[in-house]
């Protein structure tokens, strides 16, 4: 772990460059990492960021995608269209957690 | 003085890679069912390319009278650390199951049919073996709805050309 720099803050990340400290990640940082990956984030991103960002401050960990389906109500179908290929690592990404332990 | 570096950005689309993978499921029990489904379903979120080919005993995965009621049974299985002469006893395999699916809901891991819906939502292709098919006397009819086609052998040689392919 170390410090960087997204848009100009200073933050903490990991090798592979996602934010390590819940209390480090805004709105306005999501946005470019995002932009990073190449999303442009609408009210259905939002949605599920918001969704993982409550979650795992009330249980300690990175929701899977199952946990997003069936707790935070989108479904499979729609997570890997707003997020293509990685839904579960690319939302973890753009909302400043760890990527998802889980297997299923 | 440092400078703090830009942060590095995750490799999310390595399309260059065209990974694919064909997981052939040919066991009907419960606890069998699993490994083809959890790595199907974790391969999807990687992003990579996933067919499942049910056959011979894995019919009951995709049938629709039994995809929703599959067994364990601890009879002859040294992994249950259990008297072989318990695992006979009348009841032992409804016991088991019960169990183990106690077990499996217990870490939020979903039943096979909600599990196939998931794949399949995620992208993944379903098929099923003709001459199991017809070895049953099942049809399209009898299969799960999101099942692709009833395909020959040769068929699946040719759709997993070029995937890592997995036997179950």
């Amino acid at each position: 772990m170390t410090t960087a720099t997204i848009a100009g803050h200073e933050v903490h990340v990991d090798q592979e460059g996602f934010m390590t400290e819940y209390d480090e990640w805004t709105e306005d940082l999501a946005q470019t990492l995002a932009a990073n990956i190449g999303i442009e984030l609408t009210d259905s991103h939002w949605k599920a960021i918001r969704f993982l960002r409550e979650d795992f401050e009330a249980e300690g960990e990175t929701p899977t995608l199952r946990r997003v389906t069936n707790v935070g109500g989108i479904p499979t179908k729609e997570l890997f269209e707003l997020f293509p290929k990685k839904p579960a690592k690319k939302m973890a990404y753009v909302a400043g957690l760890p990527k998802p332990a889980g297997c299923v | 003085m440092t400078m703090t570096l830009e942060a590095p950005i995750p490799v999310f689309d390595e399309e260059a890679t065209g990974r694919k993978l064909a997981i052939i499921c040919s066991k009907g029990s419960l606890d069998m069912a699993y490994p083809g489904l959890v790595l199907a379903n974790a391969a999807l979120g990687e992003g990579v390319e996933t067919h499942i080919f049910f056959t011979f005993w894995g019919f009951d995965m995709i049938n629709k009278e039994t995809m929703g009621h599959l067994q364990f049974t601890p009879v002859g299985n040294p992994a249950t650390h259990m008297s072989p002469m318990l695992m006979g006893l009348p009841g032992m395999t409804a016991f088991a199951t019960h169990m183990m699916k106690k077990q499996i809901e217990g870490i939020d891991v979903p039943d096979v049919p909600e599990f196939l819906e998931m794949i399949t939502d995620a992208g993944g292709h379903l098929w099923a073996c003709k001459m199991s098919a017809d070895m049953m006397h099942l049809t399209r009819e009898d299969l799960y709805d999101r099942v692709e086609g009833i395909i020959s052998a040769s068929d699946f040689i040719e759709l997993s050309e070029g995937a890592q392919t997995i036997f179950v």
